[in-house]
Formats: C-alpha cells, sequence, structure tokens
C-alpha cells in the first residue's frame, strides 16, 4: 500500500465511503479501504491535509469520525470520533497548530485539543454549509449557511464573531433577498473574503473596511453554485453549480473570464493547485477532472466508480511522481507499477 | 484491332475499380463514341483516338431527352449487370475455397463502432456492486418494497395525452391516473410519499401531443427527465393483439451498459412488480439503441419447441434521456448526476451514453 499512496498526488474523498488516491503521472488510481468494510456511513464529507509537509490527510466521515490516512504507509493509522452522526454530516475540517477544528450541518465549530478531552464550542447557526480555514491566520474560520449569512470567527476567542456580514438590501419590490451562501475562500494578502451562494451569486466581502454588506457581487448562470476555489493567480475565482457548469470569474468587475467545459454532473469539490494554473473538479458524474486554467483545456479526466464528495490536491507538481526523497527507489518500482495497470483497469484520458 | 486495344483498356481500367462513379460513367459514354468513331476512323486513317472527343463528355450533354433516356437506361443496365456478376464470382470463389474461406466483413455501423466508455459496468467489479447493492433502488431489489406508481400529465391534458396516460396504466400494474388539477410537483410528492408511492410519473404535453416524461422515484429520488417521442397508441396500431390482461408483465431491459445506462434500467425496473406472472406471457421491452430507448409492449406464445409468436399490445413509444437528478423533483435547486449538454456531449456521432 504505502508504494501506491506515495506516487498519489490527488485525493477524492467518495460517497461510498472509500478514499481514492490517484496518479497522474502514472495514470493509475488506488481505492485505500477494506471493501468487505463498507458502508454508506462512512461517506467521506471533508478532506484536509494533516500536516504542513502533507504526509497525512484527515477524512471526515459522515458517521462523525476523523480518520488519519498517513500517505507515507498507505493505511489508516487513527480513527478519532468527534462528534455524533445525528448532528450532520461535517460541512468544513481544519488543523491549527495541534487542534482539530471540525464543523457539522447543524452549526457547532469545535476545537478539538491534541490530548485533552476538553473541547471548545461555538455555535455558528443552523444549516451551515461550509466551514473554511484562513490559510495564512490558521486560527479564524468562516462559516455559512441557508440562512445564516458570512462569519468570521477567532477560535482563540470563541464568544462573538469577529465579522458577520450583513445582507443585502432588499429588492425592487423591498422584499428580502434570501440568503444562502454555500462556500467561501479566504482571498491571500488582504482581508477579503469570496462567498459563493445557492442563488447564483458571487460575493466578496471585506472586513477590513466598515462596510459589511458585499463590496462586489456578480452572477453567472441560473443554478445554485456548490463550490468555489481560488487559484494561484490573484484577481479571478473558480466556481462550480449543480448542472456541472464552472466558471472562472473575474474578482474586479465579476465578468465572467471562461467556462471549463466537459462536465457532466453536479460539482461537489473544487480545488486550484496552490502554485499550478490548473484546477480539480469531482461531483456527482464519478469522474475527476483537471483543466488548465490557462488554455481551459481539459488535461486529465478519471473514471472514479463511485460519486464523489470532495478533492484535495497535493503542493507538488501533479504531473511528477514522489517527493524527491526516494527517486531511486522509483525507478526500480516503475515496471511492477506498469505491470498493475491492467488489473487496476482505470485508465486516464 | 483499335477499338480491341479500347475495350482491353477498359476492362483492365474497371478492373481496377477505383475510380469515380462519374467518370466511369463518362468513360463507359466515351466507349460507345468510340465504337462509333471508330468505323469512320478505319476510314479517315489511323488517328489517335483520344483527341477525337471532347473530354468531358456526359448523358446529360445529350439534347434529344429519348437518346438521353435510352442511353442512361443502357448504362444502368450495363452496370446492373457488372455488379452482378462480380457477386456470383465472388460467391463461386467463396464456394471453391470451403472451409478456408475469408470470414464475411461484418458491415460498420455506428454501434459497433462505438468509442469504448470507461464507464462500462463490469459485472465482477466490486465498487459498483456496494454503490448499487446501497443505492435508493435497493430497498426494491431486496423485496423489501412494492411499486405503486401515480401517473398524472401536465396542467389540462387534452386529446392523446389522456389516452396515453390511461394506456401507461394498464401496461404498469398498480398505476393510478390522477388529474393533475393545477398542483405543483413539489406539493405532490409529500403527499405520495405519504401514501406509499414509489414513482411519480408525469407526462407533458405540447400541443395535444405527449412530448415529455418526468419519472421520479420516491421517497428519495432519483428523478430522470426524457423526451418522448414517436408515441403509438393501440388503436392506431396494427395486427395489434386484445387488450392486456392485468397480469404482471415480465421486463426485458437491452444494452444498459454504463454506469448511467444502469441507474436508468434499475429505474426502469423498478417500476414492474418483482415476480411477474408468466400466466400473463406479457413482456415489456424498454430497449436502448444508440440512446433511444424504444418501448414495447408484447405478448407471446410457444408454437412449439423451435417457435415463438409474438403480438404486440401497444402503445409503443422512444424515450430519450434528458438528464438525471438526484433526489425528487427540484429542477431549481437538485443536484444533477447527469445532463444533456449538447454541443459538449454530441460532438462525436459514435459516443452514446447509456
Amino acid at each position: 500500500m504505502a508504494d501506491k499512496s506515495q506516487i498519489c498526488s490527488v485525493w477524492v474523498g467518495s460517497e461510498t465511503g472509500i478514499l481514492k488516491g490517484v496518479s497522474l503521472a502514472k495514470k493509475q488510481a488506488f481505492n485505500f479501504c477494506e471493501m468487505s468494510s463498507l458502508s454508506r456511513d462512512q461517506e467521506v464529507c471533508a478532506l484536509c491535509w494533516g500536516d504542513a509537509q502533507e504526509s497525512e490527510v484527515l477524512v471526515g466521515c459522515a458517521n462523525g469520525t476523523v480518520k488519519t490516512f498517513s500517505t507515507e504507509k498507505g493505511i489508516f493509522t487513527e480513527s478519532r470520533q468527534c462528534g455524533d452522526g445525528w448532528q450532520g454530516k461535517f460541512t468544513g475540517l481544519a488543523v491549527t497548530d495541534s487542534a482539530l477544528v471540525t464543523c457539522v450541518e447543524s452549526g457547532l465549530v469545535n476545537v478539538w485539543k491534541e490530548g485533552s478531552t476538553d473541547t471548545v464550542e461555538i455555535n455558528a447557526g443552523s444549516s451551515v454549509c461550509r466551514m473554511r480555514q484562513n490559510p495564512s491566520q490558521r486560527h479564524r474560520v468562516a462559516t455559512g449557511g441557508k440562512e445564516n449569512g458570512l462569519k468570521v470567527w477567532d477560535l482563540e476567542r470563541p464568544d462573538s464573531p469577529i465579522f458577520t456580514a450583513k445582507n443585502v438590501r432588499n429588492d425592487w419590490l423591498d422584499l428580502r433577498v434570501p440568503e444562502w451562501v454555500r462556500d467561501m475562500a479566504f482571498i491571500p494578502d488582504s482581508e477579503k473574503i469570496v462567498t459563493c451562494t445557492g442563488h447564483h451569486q458571487v460575493r466578496v466581502y471585506d472586513p477590513a473596511s466598515p462596510q459589511r454588506r458585499p463590496v462586489l457581487e456578480a452572477e453567472f448562470g441560473e443554478y445554485p453554485f456548490t463550490a468555489l476555489s481560488l487559484p494561484c493567480s490573484p484577481g479571478s475565482v473558480v466556481v462550480g453549480n449543480t448542472q456541472g457548469q464552472v466558471a472562472m470569474l473575474d474578482l474586479r468587475k465579476g465578468l465572467v473570464r471562461g467556462c471549463l467545459k466537459g462536465l457532466a454532473g453536479a460539482v461537489r469539490g473544487l480545488q486550484c493547485h496552490p502554485s499550478l494554473p490548473l484546477v480539480a473538479s469531482c461531483g456527482l458524474d464519478r469522474f475527476l477532472r483537471i483543466h488548465s486554467l490557462e488554455d481551459r483545456s481539459l488535461q486529465h479526466k478519471v473514471y472514479l466508480k463511485s460519486r464523489l464528495n470532495c478533492v484535495l490536491l497535493s503542493s507538488r507538481d501533479l504531473e511528477a511522481g514522489p517527493p524527491a526523497a526516494d527517486t531511486d527507489v522509483e525507478v526500480k518500482e516503475k515496471d511492477e507499477v506498469e505491470d498493475e495497470i491492467s488489473e487496476v483497469g482505470i485508465t486516464l484520458l | 484491332m483499335d477499338t480491341e486495344t479500347q475495350h482491353e483498356i477498359q476492362a483492365k481500367s474497371k478492373k481496377q475499380k477505383k475510380k469515380m462513379k462519374s467518370q466511369k460513367k463518362r468513360e463507359k459514354l466515351k466507349k460507345d463514341a468510340v465504337e462509333k468513331d471508330a468505323v469512320e476512323e478505319c476510314k479517315e486513317g489511323d488517328k489517335p483516338p483520344e483527341i477525337a472527343f471532347p473530354p468531358t463528355f456526359s448523358v446529360s450533354e445529350i439534347k434529344n431527352k429519348q437518346r438521353r433516356h435510352f442511353m442512361f437506361m443502357k448504362y444502368k443496365q450495363e452496370k446492373r449487370k457488372e455488379k452482378l456478376q462480380l457477386k456470383k464470382k465472388k460467391k463461386k470463389e467463396r464456394e471453391a475455397l470451403g472451409d478456408a474461406a475469408p470470414p464475411k466483413p461484418v458491415p460498420k455501423t455506428i454501434e459497433n463502432q462505438r468509442i469504448y466508455d470507461e464507464t462500462t459496468v463490469d459485472p465482477e467489479d466490486e465498487e459498483v456492486a456496494f454503490d448499487e447493492g446501497t443505492d435508493e433502488f435497493s430497498a426494491y431489489f431486496n423485496k423489501l418494497t412494492n411499486p405503486k406508481v401515480l401517473i398524472t400529465t401536465s396542467d389540462r391534458p387534452r386529446g392523446r395525452t389522456v389516452r396515453f396516460c390511461e394506456q401507461l396504466a394498464t401496461v404498469i400494474p398498480h398505476a393510478h391516473v390522477y388529474y393533475r388539477r393545477g398542483l405543483a410537483l413539489k406539493r405532490v410528492i409529500p403527499q405520495c410519499v405519504a401514501r406509499d408511492f414509489t414513482y411519480l410519473m408525469v407526462v407533458n404535453e405540447d400541443r395535444k401531443v405527449p412530448n415529455g416524461l418526468v419519472l421520479c422515484h420516491l421517497p428519495d429520488g432519483p428523478t430522470a427527465h426524457f423526451k418522448v417521442s414517436s408515441v403509438r397508441l393501440r388503436k392506431e396500431m396494427k395486427r395489434r393483439g386484445k387488450e392486456p390482461t392485468e397480469h404482471h408483465p415480465e421486463v426485458i431491459l437491452n444494452n444498459f451498459t454504463t454506469r448511467l445506462g444502469h441507474s436508468i434500467g434499475r429505474l426502469f425496473a423498478a417500476l414492474f412488480p418483482h415476480d411477474p406472472q408468466f400466466v400473463g406471457r406479457q413482456v415489456a421491452t424498454f430497449h436502448n439503441q444508440r440512446d433511444f430507448i424504444f418501448f414495447r409492449f408484447h405478448r407471446y406464445i410457444f408454437k412449439n419447441e423451435k417457435r415463438v409468436g409474438i403480438q404486440e399490445l401497444g402503445p409503443r413509444f422512444t424515450l430519450k434521456l434528458r438528464s438525471l437528478q438526484k433526489g425528487t423533483f427540484d429542477s431549481k435547486f437538485g443536484e444533477y448526476e447527469w445532463v444533456h449538454k449538447r454541443h459538449e456531449m454530441d460532438s462525436s456521432r459514435r459516443k452514446f451514453h447509456l
């Protein structure tokens, strides 16, 4: 298992509870689970890296357990019960220094400290759709959901949010505009936060300014957005909706820069590579697709057999092999691995 | 002599057979002309025959209509003769070779040239088996639920749509036809769930012609949206049998090979009760060909040990999948598992999705 997991550069969580690793360089995909003990309540709802070296993947399951998968050993090393299944599925998972942050649909944000049983609880309101961590200030998280506006929390001061968004003004009929935050992201090198909504809007909030309403609003398509991701180049955002339309929007004026083609079903997970102009998308059509953001062409397409919920990219070059530490081992393994291709039976396009 | 060589050349060129039709036509006419002119040439002396004729001579250039018609008929006959001869020759060769004959070439169709679909289901695949074993239809396939179908239409149905619904209800056992009464589907669905319906079927009509079908599995999806075409009701059918009986029919699902096809096949299979009553000798067929799903309803009879007779009972119609949505009907906020995007997906005629 270890040699398989080391070459994987894309990790995908599926609805059937399987963690899948995909190696784009070798054009292979692997399942990391026991096929005998599969069940739907192990559905993978959230994925995140456990450490900065990206040697551990944290897998949030629907039944409330967070499993730790070691990419070096290729096995699940640890399992931890974080809340009960009845509070809803995980909507976000994050790691701060020596603590694990989880968020469930009911709006309960928990901070699980390493080694101690006491937890910090934050109630972020009902029906939370997503929780995201600020990658530069790791103790800050944002939450948002249906009829539950964007809130930014400081985990060190859990009593009240440091920023609460205000709903936009009433429309021309003087009716209240419904709120439904589906996903959000912190824009690096600024205080700004970009969100996408279930009413096909993209909004940018600026907590640094006194204005609590969005500073920019853009629309795309007519179906609810489900996922959002920020590419490495600043000034744009990639959003995906329930019909499999993925678009790159410009954050200066809110115009569409281009659409990514080839998706057949709803987008569930979207992530841009931290340094390369690549975006990985997965969803209900059971395919993992990797598009280039430069010419918007489809680079890779992998059929992964189950509906996919979330995707996680490693920060190294996706096409390259495993980390440079064990290159000579890899050369030996190459022939063996090529033999396996026919066994696995998954082809990349 | 000259004509003979001409003939030889012609024959050779015919053997080569790689030339365009029009060119052949021209040559043939040239040949006729050569025959005529050759006589004249013999009188005049030896001249290269090619120079004597305009290079572009065709039947259509003949001004006399009768003559033109005659020439064309002659040309056609000649061609037919040739074709038959070639066929005969090939057959003879094949007979002469006996068992050593090369296998007959299979005609190319867009189906057997189909682009390989990587989602084609391998029956031994554990993961797909698990996925299918625990999906929304698993309750039906584990024989925990019995199907009960509600058939309704778009608001104020007229003409053929009403009869179509009635006839569908005779094909599907435990089906109830209800008048829509202008109700919203999202409000109908909870009531259906409360009354233990497992399917909601909505026939949409446009100008008195049924043109759409929404098939929603209850209580938690999925929902499929089909285009309906070529509806032929019982009355319009030739050589149809008597009215169908109330026995549970057998179901045949053909060519649903991909992962999406499997989902759709399961959706259709779960419409009918588990155990077919073979006494009724009725079969409902969903045949998928080039992503079109053809529905037929037959009664069969075993005439003797080898022969089976079938009799169509009707109605017949064709479906084409437009979208498959997860969950019950929600066209605005529902998540689609598959949407047919014409400009993106129909770029190749040899690519099929079901």
